[in-house]
């Protein structure tokens, strides 16, 4: 790689990536999951060929290397997201499980009957289900938080649902429909000063902007690896040490406890308290190493090309009369997520048209079936950026996007 | 751009100019039938006297090939007995899994047009929603 001073060339960048050398699809199905450079395989490569043993358990230095790699790549993780302590960074298998984690545990000691849970209404269904599952068995409520159209949510709308049996507000820092970023710092202030908790879902927002956890001053934060470079089944919950300290165990089992009788446990130091059963250290391996693959990209190059990808797919997409962009007007508010509709076609007609020139969307609800509700439509496409997209796949796909209704009959 | 999809004449026709996605009068069986993942979703609405299916119509939404399946099903079945309903929903499924003669193509008129599907994984369930929610109904 050259210089972090000089432009990347995107040709190189592309080269680290064997999925894209190895298929000729134009993929565009970042925020369901991103491909992975070849930096990251050959790191989880080499930990199993060098360096794989149960970390934790055994006493020779085999396994102590494996532990080592390991909390090596916890403390990139911390690190990369300015947490405070290595305790304050569990690693999950994704960001469902991190976010379950939060509702089963902490809901379990902090929401009494009566107490109220705001959620909001464009959050995947992993920042849904599992509170309203953690409010039914306390005997609380989740408050929806409702957006305007264009997916924007204030802080006046914020504080307008925000009562004295609030207790907890659960929001995305960008949404996965709408790519909006939420002003999460401004909303966390609001929430202290009420003695609120905030936990945000970062599933949309750590692979694509800096993210300090200190400055946003997020109580949670949840990410998956899987969309930032990293492979499957590796996840993070960034989690406050105060809340940590109070939180009982999610899952129980091996290496989170201190000892164990018949009748009494004492649990392990954080965070190994939350991380029961052997772990995934070759996933946590990979996460380390797509983050200093990241990293030395740059984040200022990574947030200024894809604002450009953006702001081109866009322009384009505009200029097809049946193609509807859901949410703002402004290119810059979408962070790569250009979730569409097309007059007359469905969805799922849509991306199998796209799909037979090679072009990798989603269609369906996102798994945000209440806003796709809110939003009245059934479903629908979403194409996602990610920084080794180019201008001229993006160019292969609203061509294909121009055709879909003449596929469909409609002579045009 | 070529089309290279299984988007035919046929599929499309029976999508854009569905010839019975209507309510139905005298309807004696009616059951939605939803396709959770995508959220195709259709009310099938059934009029049987002596076992014959004498007329039937469907309403909802859903992608093409859930919508003109459901249509293309209906022209086959109407007129026709539950007992040869079922059996040709049999012939159907199989056809989709890609395990069916020429002889029982043939048997399938206009629906046969959808028998590229069973290269199609992802949208075999599309296809099926017409015949599984009928199948369901003459069931019980």
């Amino acid at each position: 790689m050259a210089t972090a001073t000089e432009k990347w060339n995107i040709e190189d960048i592309r080269r680290d990536f064997p999925l894209l050398q190895n298929t000729d699809y134009a993929y565009l199905d970042n925020a369901a999951t991103s491909q992975k450079p070849v930096q990251v395989l050959d790191a989880v490569r080499d930990f199993y060929e060098k360096k794989n043993a149960n970390p934790f358990r055994g006493l020779y230095p085999l396994s102590e290397e494996a532990t080592e790699a390991y909390e090596d790549a916890r403390k990139t993780v911390k690190d990369f997201i300015h947490a405070a302590s290595t305790e304050e960074i569990i690693f999950t298998r994704n960001a469902s499980e991190s976010l379950n984690l939060v509702a089963y545990s902490l809901g379990s000691i902090l929401f009494q009957p009566g107490d109220e849970v705001v959620v909001s209404i464009a959050e995947h269904h992993s920042n849904m289900l599992p509170w309203r599952q953690a409010a039914e068995r306390a005997g609380a409520k989740v408050v929806y938080l409702e957006c305007a159209d264009d997916g924007t949510f204030t802080e006046e709308m914020l504080c307008s649902v925000l009562t004295e049996r609030t207790r907890l507000v659960a929001i995305t820092q960008v949404s996965n429909v709408f790519g909006r970023e939420n002003d999460i710092h401004r909303f966390a202030e609001v929430c202290h000063e009420r003695g609120i908790v905030i936990v945000a879902d970062g599933a949309q927002s750590v692979p694509h902007m800096a993210v300090d956890v200190q400055k946003l001053d997020v109580d949670f934060l949840a990410f998956s690896g899987h969309k930032m470079l990293a492979p499957d089944g590796i996840g993070v919950l960034y989690a406050k040490k105060k809340w940590l300290k109070k939180m009982p165990p999610f899952l129980s089992g091996g290496e989170m406890i201190e000892s164990v009788t018949r009748d009494k446990v004492i649990y392990a130091e954080l965070p190994h308290k939350f991380e029961a059963g052997t772990v995934n250290a070759g996933g946590a391996v990979g996460l380390a190493e797509a983050i200093r693959y990241m990293q030395r990209l740059g984040f200022d190059w990574i947030e200024e090309r894809e604002q450009a990808l953006t702001a081109f797919a866009y322009e384009r997409m505009k200029e097809i009369p049946s193609v509807h962009i859901i949410g703002s007007e402004n290119p810059a508010d979408h962070h790569g997520i250009l979730t569409f509709t097309v007059d007359g076609v469905h969805p799922h007609d849509v991306s199998e048209i796209l799909s037979a020139s090679k072009i990798a969307v989603r269609a369906g609800h996102h798994c945000a079936q209440p806003l796709m509700q809110q939003l009245k439509v059934g479903s629908t496409t979403r194409a996602s950026l990610m920084f080794y997209n180019t201008e001229e796949e993006i160019l292969r796909f609203t061509e294909a996007l121009g055709q879909v209704r003449r596929v469909m009959g409609y002579g045009e | 751009m070529e089309n290279r999809t299984f988007y035919n004449e046929i599929l499309i026709d029976h999508n854009q100019h569905p010839g019975h996605k209507h309510e139905l009068e005298g309807a004696n069986l009616v059951l939605e039938g939803v396709n959770p993942s995508c959220g195709d979703d259709i009310f099938l609405h059934l009029k049987v006297e002596d076992g014959k299916i004498v007329d039937g119509s469907f309403v909802g939404d859903g992608c093409a090939i859930s919508q003109a399946s459901a249509d293309m099903m209906l022209d086959l079945v109407i007129g026709k007995s539950t007992e040869e309903a079922k059996r040709l929903a049999g012939i159907f499924k199989r056809m989709i899994h890609g395990e069916i003669s020429e002889e029982e193509l043939d048997e399938l008129e206009e629906a046969g047009a959808l028998q590229d599907i069973a290269h199609m994984p992802a949208r075999v369930k599309c296809a099926m929603l017409g015949w599984r929610t009928m199948n369901e109904m003459l069931e019980e």
